[in-house]
Parts: structure tokens; sequence; C-alpha cells
């Protein structure tokens, strides 16, 4: 049983068909990273699996490890180990990183029926993940996203991702807003999660991401379908030839 | 229970209550003078009404209709009830004087916990041992406002609490105002003095204790800031959900002086807190914040005026408010800058999060500015809570309700953490957390 199966999605925004029968499988254990022209409905597709609100599902379905993940709230689907490091991360004022943290890693343990972490061991947990990925204690205690950089912001997406242990990662555009450093540091906080039972999903426009994160799979999207999969070559002849050839096939 | 009341009938009823409590008001002589000369200034307006500019918004004689009769001097029973209550809202390490149905309760206070620098005695006490009358000045209203003008008239009791100059006071002094009764009202007046160069923070609680229903508090406190002296101002007021809060704060503040305020009110039917601020030394900072928490069809209106009536003094003023089903917020705040405040630095923000498409928040933010040379601002936003923050708690584990509850804590929080002291600030969100859990 593959850990993510989509079959024939179809989701409109406001009258507009956005995904036109999709599909996708996704096995423990693999990195898939999904290419497309703006408006072929790749961000559309992580805010739906994630469970955003505002998405008419027309047909389809899309099961995690088997069971129907659009009966789920987004809560349910975090704590089943769906996680969304988003495009664009949103600032909290008023909460700070570190009780943002803790309040998210702790309600999902509580759903999953685990022992919420004792402060010290959280801490300890936090410092660790921070050090790895260059982000400053202090930048722990300000507000959510407040006043950070595209680059912090998206270390803190990478940050939040190693301490809830996912089963399934999605990366929307993840490398959007970074310098060449700190795609370097993100990219390898990314790595160093891949694990056997752990899959993810790299949404991107450029392959310049997937030289420091080498896929499993290369899909293609255009016009709300998946038109075309690969090896990581694939990526590498999207960039010769563009996206042109896929949007006259569909 | 709403009812319009013509105005002859208003005024008819509450001359009887009047006439049927003046007997029990302690103070005779001067003070009993000065109390029907407040009462005739109160009988020119009769109760507040949307036509008095700074009451537009909280009708009380549309509201309220009328003033219900003096609550009876509490008996054993009541203050056993009272006692419980006043213990739940006690903060941590604050020395409590608690007032039951306007009269205080000295069993039930910590006075044996006073520091030696502050001295506390009750306003029936003073009138009543006051030959000379020279304390009859305590009930003269100095702002005019006919709520003011009624509680002089008729407030039974009170704490007079001076603290020496120079002092500096260790534990919060708690003013717990606690109601037994039933569709009955209650008028007491307290009064606060700190010397130059002291320091204290106050807390003002209004509570219900079990059984209590349907009753008016008419609440003044009069506050003299000395120069240099540091004063910090809690109030919280959670009423009985069908009770009626009426309370002023008139406040002067002395020379490079500081002064921070925080009023949170999250219960009770129809309630009003205005403060009048006079800022009339130069070289003071204020802060007054405030906090309407609303939900079911409550009333909550918050009125802050600062008047900068010398130069070189700096005011922050910021209010927010939750409101949530059918309930009303209400902030009105004003700056006035006399014409010799020079320099003046002064600020008005007011936030509102309207929970429910029936909840309603009414904003009035007025700078009144007659000098030159000075620095005034104001701003006023309200909205929901923003659906894009929520997904992103959500899509990290958190549920609705958690998640909307900690956007909720964080909308307060700025102004929350502004409470210097750890336990007064853990007090005031241990009451905010109590709020949104009864929401639940």
């Amino acid at each position: 049983m593959a850990l993510l199966e989509i079959r024939h999605l179809h989701v409109g925004v406001e009258d507009r068909e956005v995904l036109r029968g999709l599909d996708l499988n996704v096995n423990a254990g693999e990195v898939h990273a999904i290419m497309g022209p703006n408006g072929s409905g790749k961000s559309t597709l992580s805010h739906v699996i994630a469970g955003k609100p505002g998405y008419e599902i027309t047909r389809g379905q899309i099961l995690f490890r088997g069971e129907n993940l659009l009966r789920m709230e987004p809560n349910e689907r975090a704590a089943k180990g769906v996680f969304l490091a988003f495009q664009y991360p949103v600032e909290i004022p008023g909460v700070t990183t570190m009780n943002f943290l803790r309040a998210a890693l702790n309600a999902q343990r509580k759903a999953r029926g685990q022992q919420e972490f004792s402060t010290p061991e959280f801490l300890k947990r936090v410092r660790q993940v921070a050090g790895s990925l260059n982000i400053p204690q202090d930048m722990l205690k300000r507000g959510v996203n407040v006043g950070f950089s595209g680059g912090e912001k998206k270390r803190n997406e990478i940050l939040q991702m190693a301490l809830v242990e996912p089963s399934l990662c999605i990366l929307d555009e993840i490398d959007s807003g970074l310098d060449i450093d700190a795609l370097r540091i993100v990219a390898s906080g990314i790595n160093a999660l891949r694990a056997p039972e752990r899959a993810m999903i790299i949404i991107t426009h450029y392959r310049r991401l997937l030289d420091h994160i080498v896929p499993d799979v290369v899909h293609v999207m255009s016009k709300g379908r998946i038109m075309k999969s690969g090896g990581k070559e694939l990526a590498l002849e999207l960039e010769a030839s563009g996206y042109a050839q896929f949007e006259h096939a569909a | 229970m709403k009812q319009v009341f013509p105005k002859a009938d208003a005024e008819r009823a509450i001359g009887n209550v009047f006439a049927a409590a003046r007997g029990r008001l302690p103070g005779a002589g001067p003070v009993a003078k000065i109390r029907a000369r407040a009462f005739e200034v109160y009988e020119r307006t009769g109760l507040p009404h949307r036509r008095m500019e700074d009451w537009k918004y909280t009708d009380l004689r549309a509201l309220i209709g009328e003033v219900l009769p003096l609550a009876p001097r509490p008996d054993a029973e009541a203050l056993v009830r009272a006692k419980v209550s006043a213990e739940q809202v006690s903060g941590d390490q604050a020395v409590k004087l608690v007032l039951v149905d306007g009269i205080f309760a000295p069993e039930l206070s910590d006075l044996g916990r006073l520091e030696n620098e502050v001295v506390v005695r009750s306003l029936r006490e003073v009138l009543e041992n006051s030959a000379t009358g020279a304390m009859a000045g305590l009930v003269l209203s100095t702002t005019s406002d006919p709520a003011i003008s009624l509680n002089a008239a008729m407030a039974t009791d009170g704490l007079v609490i001076t603290v020496a100059d120079g002092n500096a006071v260790k534990c919060p002094i708690q003013i717990v105002h606690v109601a037994t009764g039933l569709s009955v009202s209650t008028f007491t007046r307290s009064y606060l003095q700190l010397g130059k160069g002291a320091h204290a923070a106050i807390v003002e609680t209004f509570v219900p204790a079990g059984g209590a229903s349907g009753y008016q508090a008419n609440d003044a406190i009069i506050v003299l800031v000395g120069d240099e002296a540091s004063l910090s101002h809690i109030r919280v007021a959670a009423d009985a959900s069908d009770a009626v809060n009426i309370s002023s704060a008139i406040i002067a503040v002395g020379a490079r002086a500081k002064l921070d305020l925080f009023s949170m009110t999250c219960s009770g039917s129809i309630s009003r807190y205005q403060g009048f601020i006079t800022l009339a030394g130069e070289g003071t900072k204020l802060s007054a914040n405030g906090v309407n928490l609303i939900r079911d069809k409550l009333h909550a209106d918050t009125t802050i005026v600062v008047d900068h009536a010398v130069p070189h003094c700096t005011s922050r003023e910021k209010f927010r408010a939750v409101v949530d089903d059918c309930g009303r917020s209400v902030f009105q705040g004003r700056i006035v800058v006399r014409p010799a405040a020079r320099k003046t630095d002064a600020t008005l923000t007011t936030r509102a999060l309207l929970l429910s498409d029936q909840a309603e928040a009414d904003n009035k933010p007025e700078l009144e500015i007659l000098a030159d040379d000075v620095t005034c601002g104001h701003g006023a936003t309200s909205g929901a809570l923003d659906d894009t923050l929520v997904f992103y708690l959500r899509a990290r584990g958190l549920s609705e309700t958690d998640a909307q509850s900690l956007l909720i804590k964080a909308f307060l929080g700025e102004l929350i953490e502004e409470i210097t002291s750890e336990n007064l600030r853990d007090f005031v969100t241990a009451q905010a957390e109590h709020w949104l859990q009864a929401g639940r």
C-alpha cells in the first residue's frame, strides 16, 4: 500500500476547476518532486492534502495509509503525520516561536495518545534542531516569523518539520526567496530528514533545489494534472525544453 | 430585565431609593449636605442616556431603566458565600480588602498582613468619626458625570488607603468587591493616596458570590499619585452575567511619576468602566490599557479620558476587544491636550476582534489638541480572526478551538505583557483564560 494515494482528484476554487483528475502514488522512503508552471495547480494540491478550507473537492479521493484523508480535520491530518511547509509562512505576533512549537508538538502527541514532552526534554530537542539549521536562540523567543527574513521563515518551517517528525512532508516552493547559502542550509535540513519510513513531496519551479535534494521521482504538472513522470533526469530535460510542450499536450 | 421607563417614572423610582437609603448612609452634617447636593446634580439628568455624548453607546436609561433598592447589610450567611468568591479571585501575595454588598468586611480581609507604610480605613469609619467635617470632601464630586454624582450621594462604604512618602509597598493591595444579593444596588467609593516617591500596586476585582443575581454595582475610586511616585493599577470585572457594573476612576498624577493602568471586563450584563486621568505634573508617563471580553448578549463599555494639563508628559493608551455571539463592546478614548501642555507625546490605539457576525464593536477615539508642538496619534481597527493564521496553526496540529484561543491570547498578549509584576500578569492571564474556557 502506498503511503499516499491520490485517485482522480478534481478540485474547484470559486467555480474554477484547478485540479482535473490528478493521480499520484507516493511510497514511504521516496522523495517526489512536482514541477510545473504557475497556475498548474501545484499549490492547490499541497493545500488540499493539508486540509485548507475553501476548496471544493468534486471527485476523487486521497488515501493516507489507506485512510480517507479528506474526511479529516487539518489537525487530525497533522497528527497522522502529514506536514505542509508553507510557501508563505504566516507571521503570528504575540505568540513566541518557542510557545508555538511546544503547542504544536504537544497537540500532535496528545492526539496520538503519546505523553507530552517535559520542558527540559522539549528545550533540548529544539536547541539541537535549531542549532543544525543555524537558527539563533533569540529568534525562538520572538513572535512566530515576526520580522524574520524570507530565509529565516523557511528555516523555521524546516525546524517545525524536524520537530514533529512527520511521515509525509510536503514542501511548497521551499526554495522561493532563498539565496544560495540559505538554500544549502534548508536543503541539508531536509536531506537530514530523509528516512525509509518517511516520504516527501517537493513542489518547485526550479531545478536548482533538486541539485541539493535529489528526488526519486519527478512529475510534471500542467493544467491540474500530472502530465509526465520520470526519474531525476526529467528535471534536467525540463530545464532544457521548458514546460511549453506539456501545456500543449494538455 | 430591559425595559424603557419614561424619564418621570425612572426619576421617581430613584428619588425613592435615595430617600429610603438616606438614614443608612454614613456621615452627618456637612457630609449629608454634600450627599444631598450630589443627588440634586444627579437628578438634573437622571440616568445617563444616549443624548449625552459621553454615554451615547451605553444608554443606561434604556438598558437598565431604574436604580434598584440599596442592598441590605450582608448577614452572616452572605459573608460565608462572599468569602468563597473572594478567595477564588485573590491574587498571589496580594493583601485583600473585601467589600461585601458595598460594606467593608474586615473579617474577610488581610488587615494583619498590611505593611507598616500603608494605612487603610473604611470610608464609613472616616466619615462617621470626622467631627469637624474636614473629611466631608471625600464625597465631593470633582468630575461632572451622573454616575459619579449618584455614587457620591449613595456611597455606603469604601476604603481610604494612604501610602506614606517614599515607601515602596511590596505586596499588591487588592480590593475585592463581592455582591451577594438579588436585584439590589451597591455604591462604593474608595480613595488611594500615594505619597511622593512611593511605589505601589493596587488590584480591583468585582465578582458575584454564589446565588447573587441581577444586582447593580456603582463604584468610584479616586486616586492621587504623588510626584515621583509609581502606581500599577489593575482592574478585573467579572460580575454575574445579569448584573450591572458602573465603575469610575478619577485619577490625578503629579510630576515625574509613572502610572500603569490595566482594566479588563470579562462579564456583566451591562458594564461601564470610565477612567478620567489628569496628568497634572510635568515629565509623567502614563500607560492606560483596557480589554473587553464579551459574549452572549453582554454589553461592555470602556471609556478613558486622558487630560494632559502640563507639558512634557507621555501617554500610551491601548485598547483591545474580543467580541463573540451578540456581544457589544464600546471603547471611547479621548485625549485632551491643554494649551499649556507643550511637548506632549500621546497615542491611542484600539483594536477589536469580532468572532461572530452579530458581534459589535464601537470605537470612538478622539483627540482634542489645544497646544502646539505635540506628538499625538491614534489608530483603530476591527475585524475577524485571520483564517490563514488559524489554518497555519491547525496544519501544525492545533484544534480549531485551540488555534483560536492561541490567537486571541496573542491578541491580548501585547497588553498583558506590559504588566510588569509577574504575579499580577499571571493573575490577569488566568482571568482571560477562564473567559476563553467558559466559551467552549
